[in-house]
C-alpha cells in the first residue's frame, strides 16, 4: 500500500499500544501490551502487599503488647484493630494473591510461553485492569471514610455486615463490597483472555499436552473462579440492597437468612483458595524442572490432578461451617469430600518430590523458594484435615489453629511462590540479572522468621485462643504468660522479616540498575519466553520469528543429546507437526 | 479406662488445655488420630524431599536421568502412595463421623436440667433453670456473663442470638455453636471438672467482639445448690414450685 | 493493528464465540447463584405466594413474548450477515433494540404501578428477589441493547460482520434468563 510512513505511524499510534498516546505515566493505563499490563498488575500487587504487611505489623504489635503506642500508627481501638484484621485479609487475598500471581503473571506468561504476541483482546485485558485500579481506590478508601473501614471480617457475615447499626461502619462496608465486587468484574474480563488465548492462540505445533504447567493452571484457575465467583457476585448485589436500601435478604426479622450468605461466600470462598494455589503451583513445576535439569515427573497426572482439585473444590464449602447452624447431617457429606481433597494433592506434591529424584539440583534463589514451597506448603496441607474432620473442627474452629493453616498454605502461595516467580523470570522482565548473594540472604531471612512467627499460632490455637480478639486480657485462661511469651515470639519474628523485605527491595533496585545484562536464556531453560529477547519487545517476537512449536516443555537431560536442555521451539530436523 | 480415656488426655497432660467435658477426651482422641496419620506422611513426605535435595545435588559431568513417569515401574511410586492416602482418609472419616455425631447429632434424651444462652452485642446472658429445675418458669435465674452448672450433670443448652452471629465456645468442654438470630439451636455437654473456665465468643460480632467474654462456675452439687437459693428472684424464693 | 494472536484458532472455533460462550458461562452462575437463592427462600416460605399473587401476569406475558420476537430478528439478522447483506443484518438489529426498548418500557410502567401502589423492594422478601432479579435481568437487556447498537452501525457498513452472530448469541442467553424469571416470579403463585 502507498500510504506515505507519516500516516502509518499516525495510525499506528490512534491504534496501537504501549509506548505511544497520553503522556507520562498516564500512558500506562493505557496500555495495552500485556507485559505492561502486567506489570501494571504487579507492581499494584506489591504495593498492596506493602499494606497488608503493614496491617499485620500493627496488630500483632497490639497483640504482643496489649495497649502500647505501635510506632507509626499509633493506639489500636477494638474497632481499628478488627478493621485492620479485615482489611488485611482481603487485601492479602483479593489485592496481592490474585492481581499478583493471576494477573501479573497470567498476563506476562500466558503469550510468552504460547508463543503468541500478545493476548487475543487487548482492549479486555487494558478495561481489567482499569476496573482492577478503580477497585484498588475503593478499597482504599474504604479504610479512610467517615466511621472506618469495614470490621466485619473478611467472610463479611451478615447481620453484622449488612446493618449499619451494628457493624458502624456505614460507608466502610457499603465501599468494601463494592471494591470487592468491582475487583470480581476486572478478574472475570482477565480469565475470559487468559483462557481463550491458550485455547486458540497456541503457536503451531503446540498440543495441549505441550503448554507448559503455569499456563495450565493460571488457566484453570481462572475457569474455577469463573464458575464460581457468579452466586457471590448476586450475594454481593443482595448485600448492597441489605445495606443501602434496607432489604432483608440476609436479615431473619424479614424473614431473610443469614446463612445463606455464609454458602454463597464458601461456594467460591473454597475454590478460591484453589485459583491462588495452582498459579503458584505451576511456578513451582516450571522452577524444580528447570533447575533439576528433569522432565517434569507425570506431566498428565498433574494436569489430571489439578482437574479432580478443581472438581472438588466445588463440593467441599461447607466445611467453612459445620458448626455455623447447618444441618449436622450435611456435615458428614462435608467431611468426606473435603478429605478426598487431600488425595489429588497429595499425588501433585509426590510428583513434586519425585520430579527431584535423579536430577541435578542447583540451588539458586528460585529455587531455594520453589522448594521452600513445597516443604512449608505441606505443612498447611496437613493441618487442613484436621479441620476437615468435622468432628475435630467442633474445637478448632475459628481457633489460631485455622489460622495457622491457612497462612501456612496462603503464605507459601502468595508470598514464597510469588518471590519464586519473580526471581526467576526477572532476568526476562527486566533484563538484567538478580543478584544471588543478596536474593540468598532475603530467602533466609523470610523463611526463618516466618515459621517462628505461625508455629506458635498453631500452639495458641491448640490452646482455645480465638481468632479476631484484640486483647487477650479479657480471657484469664489465654492471659497466662506463656501464651503471651509466645505471642511476643510471633511479632518479633514478623518484625525480623519485615526488615528482611528492604534486602528484597534493595535487590530489586540495585539489580535494575547496576545488574548484569541477562541474555535470552539465562537458565537455559525450554519454554518459549526465553527465546525472546530479554526484555522481550513490543510484540513479543518479530512477526516473522514468532516460534514454531516442536515438543514439550520439559525435555531436560535428554540422552544422547549434548545440551541437557532442548527448547520447544528447536527444530529437530523431523519438520514441525 | 479404655483407649480414648488414657490417649485422649494427652493434651491435659502437657497442660496445654484441659479436659472438662465428657466428650471432651473423644475429640482429643480424633485430632491426635489425625496427627498420627497425617504426621506419618508428613515425616515421610519431608525426609524423602530432602534426602533427593541432598543426594542429587549438580555434579561435574554428571547428567540428570531422563524419567518421564509414564513407565509402569515408575509411577507405582504415585500410585501407590496415593491409594494408601486414601485408606487413612476412610480411618480419619470414620473416627470422625463418630465423635461428630456423639456430640453434634445424637442428643442424649432426658436432661438433668436444660439452660439458655442468648448472645448479644457484646455479652452473654444465661438463663438457668432455677429451683424447679424448669426453664421458662418464674424463678429462672438470669446472669449475665456467667453460668453456673454443678458438676457432672446432663445439660441441654438452647442458643438463640439476639442482633448479629455469636458463637458459644468453651474451650475446656471442646464446645462451640453459632449462634444464629431467628433460631434457636439445641446442644448438650456435661461438665466433669470443678473449676471455673472461659466462655469466648468465637464468631466476630463487631466493636466488641474482643469484650464478649464469659465465665463457667462448674460447681459441686452443695455449692451450687447454695447459688441458686441466694440468686432466686425474691418473689419466688419461699413458694415451692407448682 | 490487532495482535496476530487474535488471529489464530487453534480449536477451530472462532475466538470472539470462544469468548462469548465463557462470557455467558460466567452469567449462567451469577443468575444460578441468585435463583438458587430465590428459590431456596420461596420453598421455605409459602407465604410469599400471596405477594406473587399480586404481580401482573399479563404484562409478564407480554414482556416474555415481545424478547421472544427481538430473539426471532436477533437469528434473522445473523441469517442476513451470513449473506454479507449487512446492511439488512443491521435492519434487524435495530428491530430487536426496539423490541429491548419495548420491553424496558413495559418494565418502567410495571414497576411505577407497583411501586406506587406501595410494593417496593424493602416490602417483604419475595418483592426484593422480585426487583433484584428483574432488576439485573433488565440491567443485561439494556446493556445488550447499547452493544448491539454498536454492532448495528458497523454491520450497515459491512464491517465486522461475525460480531452479529456473537452479540445474538448473548442475546438469546438474556432471553433465556427471562424464561427461567418469568414462571418464576410470575406463575408460581
Ligand atoms: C490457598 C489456601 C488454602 C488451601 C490450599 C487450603 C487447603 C485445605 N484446607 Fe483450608 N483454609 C484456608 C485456605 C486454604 N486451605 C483459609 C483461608 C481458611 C479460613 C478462612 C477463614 O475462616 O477466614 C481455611 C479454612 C479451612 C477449614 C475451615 C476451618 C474452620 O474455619 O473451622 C477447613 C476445614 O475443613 C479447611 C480444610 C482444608 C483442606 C482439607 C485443604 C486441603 O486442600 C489440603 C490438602 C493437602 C494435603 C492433605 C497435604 C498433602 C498430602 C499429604 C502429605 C498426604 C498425607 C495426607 C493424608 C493422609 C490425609 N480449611
Ligand atoms: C494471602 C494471604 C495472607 C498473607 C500473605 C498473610 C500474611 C500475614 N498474616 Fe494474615 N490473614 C489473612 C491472609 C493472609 N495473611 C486472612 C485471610 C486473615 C483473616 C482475616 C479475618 O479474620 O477476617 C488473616 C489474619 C491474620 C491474623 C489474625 C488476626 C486475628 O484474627 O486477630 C494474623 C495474626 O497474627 C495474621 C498475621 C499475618 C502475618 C504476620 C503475615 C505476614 O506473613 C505478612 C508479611 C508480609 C510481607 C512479608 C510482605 C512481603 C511482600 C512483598 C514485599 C511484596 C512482594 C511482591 C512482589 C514481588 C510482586 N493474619
Ligand atoms: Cu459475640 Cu463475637
Ligand atoms: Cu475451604
Amino acid at each position: 500500500m502507498a500510504e506515505p510512513a507519516v500516516a502509518v505511524m499516525a495510525h499506528h499510534e490512534e491504534e496501537d499500544h504501549a509506548h505511544h498516546g497520553p503522556e507520562g505515566w498516564l500512558k500506562y493505563l493505557w496500555s495495552t501490551d500485556h507485559k505492561v499490563i502486567a506489570m501494571q498488575y504487579m507492581f499494584t500487587g506489591m504495593f498492596m502487599a506493602l499494606i497488608g504487611g503493614f496491617m499485620a505489623y500493627v496488630f500483632r504489635m497490639q497483640l504482643a503488647f496489649p495497649g502500647i503506642n505501635v510506632p507509626g500508627f499509633g493506639m489500636v481501638s477494638p474497632g481499628e484493630y478488627n478493621a485492620l484484621v479485615t482489611n488485611h485479609g482481603t487485601l492479602m487475598i483479593f489485592w496481592v494473591a490474585m492481581p499478583v500471581l493471576l494477573a501479573a503473571f497470567g498476563n506476562y506468561l500466558i503469550p510468552l510461553m504460547v508463543g503468541a504476541d500478545d493476548m487475543v483482546f487487548p482492549k479486555i485485558n487494558r478495561l481489567s485492569f482499569q476496573i482492577f485500579f478503580l477497585s484498588t481506590i475503593v478499597i482504599l478508601a474504604s479504610l479512610v471514610v467517615e466511621g472506618g473501614g469495614f470490621a466485619g471480617a473478611w467472610t463479611a457475615y451478615p447481620p453484622l455486615s449488612a446493618n449499619e447499626t451494628y457493624n458502624l461502619t456505614p460507608l466502610g462496608s457499603t465501599l468494601w463490597v463494592v471494591g470487592v465486587g468491582l475487583e470480581f468484574v476486572a478478574f472475570l474480563l482477565g480469565g475470559i483472555n487468559f483462557i481463550t488465548t491458550l485455547m486458540n492462540s497456541r503457536a503451531p505445533g503446540m498440543r495441549a499436552f505441550d503448554v507448559p504447567i503455569v499456563v495450565w493452571m493460571i488457566v484453570v484457575a481462572s475457569i474455577l473462579f469463573m464458575l464460581s465467583v457468579g452466586p457471590l457476585l448476586a450475594g454481593a448485589i443482595m448485600l448492597i440492597f441489605d445495606q443501602t436500601l434496607g432489604t432483608g435478604f440476609f436479615d431473619p426479622a424479614t424473614g431473610g437468612d443469614p446463612i445463606l450468605w455464609q454458602h454463597l461466600f464458601w461456594f467460591f470462598g473454597h475454590p478460591e483458595v484453589y485459583v491462588v494455589l495452582l498459579p503458584a503451583i505451576g511456578v513451582v513445576a516450571e522452577i524444580i524442572t528447570t533447575f533439576a535439569r528433569k522432565k517434569l515427573f507425570g506431566y498428565r497426572i498433574v494436569i489430571f490432578t489439578i482437574v479432580a482439585t478443581g472438581v472438588l473444590s466445588f463440593f467441599v464449602w461447607a466445611h467453612h461451617q459445620f458448626i455455623a447452624g447447618i444441618d449436622p447431617r450435611m456435615a458428614n457429606i462435608f467431611t468426606v469430600t473435603t478429605l478426598l481433597i487431600s488425595v489429588p494433592i497429595a499425588e501433585m506434591c509426590f510428583v513434586y518430590i519425585a520430579t527431584l529424584y535423579g536430577g541435578s539440583i542447583r540451588l539458586t534463589t528460585p529455587m531455594l523458594w520453589a522448594l521452600a514451597f513445597i516443604a512449608e506448603f505441606l505443612i498447611g496441607g496437613v493441618t487442613g484435615i484436621f479441620l476437615g474432620a468435622a468432628g475435630a473442627d467442633i474445637y478448632f474452629h475459628d481457633t489460631y489453629f485455622v489460622l495457622a493453616h491457612f497462612h501456612y498454605t496462603f503464605f507459601p502461595i502468595a508470598i514464597i511462590g510469588t518471590f519464586a516467580a519473580f526471581s526467576y523470570w526477572f532476568p526476562k522482565m527486566f533484563g538484567k540479572m538478580m543478584d544471588e548473594r543478596l536474593g540468598k540472604w532475603h530467602f533466609w531471612l523470610t523463611i526463618i522468621p516466618f515459621n517462628f512467627i505461625f508455629i506458635p499460632l498453631f500452639v495458641l490455637g491448640m490452646g482455645g485462643q480465638h481468632r479476631r480478639i484484640y486483647n487477650y486480657a479479657h480471657f484469664p485462661e489465654l492471659a497466662i504468660p506463656w501464651f503471651q511469651n509466645m505471642r511476643i515470639v510471633a511479632t518479633v519474628s514478623l518484625l525480623v522479616m519485615l526488615a528482611a523485605q528492604l534486602i528484597f527491595f534493595y535487590n530489586c533496585y540495585k539489580s535494575w540498575r547496576r545488574g548484569q545484562k541477562a541474555p535470552r536464556n539465562p537458565w537455559r531453560a525450554n519454554s518459549l519466553e526465553w527465546t525472546t529477547e530479554s526484555p522481550p519487545p513490543h510484540g513479543n517476537w518479530r512477526p516473522d520469528e514468532l516460534p514454531v512449536v516442536y515438543r514439550g516443555p520439559y525435555e531436560y537431560s535428554v540422552p544422547d543429546r549434548d545440551d541437557d536442555y532442548w527448547p520447544q521451539s528447536e527444530p529437530d530436523g523431523r519438520g514441525a507437526r | 479406662m479404655g483407649l480414648v480415656e488414657r490417649v485422649g488426655h494427652f493434651f491435659d497432660d502437657i497442660g496445654l488445655i484441659r479436659i472438662g467435658s465428657s466428650y471432651a477426651a473423644d475429640i482429643d482422641f480424633l485430632i491426635l488420630l489425625v496427627l498420627v496419620a497425617v504426621g506419618v506422611w508428613f515425616l515421610a513426605a519431608e525426609s524423602v524431599f530432602m534426602y533427593f535435595i541432598v543426594k542429587f545435588r549438580e555434579r561435574p559431568g554428571h547428567k540428570a536421568d531422563y524419567i518421564d513417569g509414564t513407565n509402569k515401574r515408575h509411577k507405582r511410586w504415585i500410585t501407590y502412595p496415593h491409594l494408601a492416602v486414601l485408606a487413612f482418609d476412610v480411618l480419619i472419616v470414620v473416627v470422625s463421623f463418630k465423635v461428630w455425631h456423639k456430640i453434634k447429632m445424637d442428643l442424649p434424651e432426658n436432661p438433668d436440667a436444660v439452660i439458655r444462652v442468648i448472645g448479644q452485642q457484646w455479652a452473654w446472658t444465661f438463663q438457668h433453670p432455677g429451683a424447679d429445675a424448669e426453664l421458662d418458669t418464674p424463678d429462672d435465674i438470669f446472669t449475665v456473663d456467667e453460668l453456673h452448672v454443678e458438676n457432672g450433670k446432663l445439660y441441654h443448652f438452647k442458643l438463640e442470638a439476639l442482633d448479629v452471629l455469636h458463637s458459644f465456645s468453651v474451650p475446656v468442654w471442646r464446645i462451640k455453636q453459632d449462634a444464629v438470630p431467628g433460631r434457636s439451636i439445641t446442644g448438650w455437654f456435661q461438665p466433669t471438672v470443678i473449676g471455673e473456665f472461659d466462655v469466648q465468643c468465637a464468631e466476630i460480632c463487631g466493636f466488641g467482639h474482643g469484650v464478649m467474654a464469659g465465665r463457667v462456675m462448674v460447681e459441686d452439687p452443695a455449692t451450687h445448690s447454695a447459688w441458686i437459693e441466694a440468686n432466686t428472684p425474691d418473689a419466688y424464693a419461699a413458694v415451692p414450685a407448682e | 493493528m490487532r495482535p496476530i494472536a487474535t488471529t489464530r484458532a487453534a480449536t477451530g472455533i472462532a475466538t470472539g464465540k470462544l469468548a462469548v460462550w465463557w462470557v455467558l458461562a460466567s452469567e449462567v452462575v451469577i443468575f444460578g447463584g441468585l435463583l438458587a437463592s430465590y428459590v431456596m427462600f420461596r420453598l421455605g416460605h409459602p407465604e410469599w405466594a400471596d405477594a406473587a399473587a399480586l404481580t401482573n401476569t399479563k404484562i409478564g406475558a407480554f414482556n416474555t413474548l415481545v424478547l421472544l420476537t427481538s430473539s426471532l430478528t436477533a437469528v434473522l439478522a445473523h441469517q442476513a450477515a451470513e449473506r454479507g447483506n449487512g446492511r439488512l443484518a443491521a435492519r434487524y438489529l435495530y428491530m430487536t433494540i426496539g423490541g429491548a426498548a419495548t420491553f424496558i418500557g413495559v418494565k418502567t410502567y410495571e414497576w411505577w404501578y407497583e411501586i406506587s401502589h406501595g410494593y417496593t423492594i424493602t416490602s417483604n422478601g419475595f418483592w426484593a428477589f422480585y426487583y433484584s432479579a428483574a432488576g439485573l435481568h433488565a440491567f443485561h437487556v439494556i446493556a445488550g441493547a447499547v452493544i448491539m447498537a454498536v454492532v448495528a452501525r458497523d454491520a450497515a457498513r459491512n464491517l465486522e460482520l461475525h460480531r452479529v452472530e456473537l452479540i445474538g448469541i448473548y442475546w438469546h442467553f438474556v432471553d433465556i434468563v427471562w424464561i427461567f424469571l418469568f414462571p418464576l416470579l410470575y406463575i408460581a403463585k
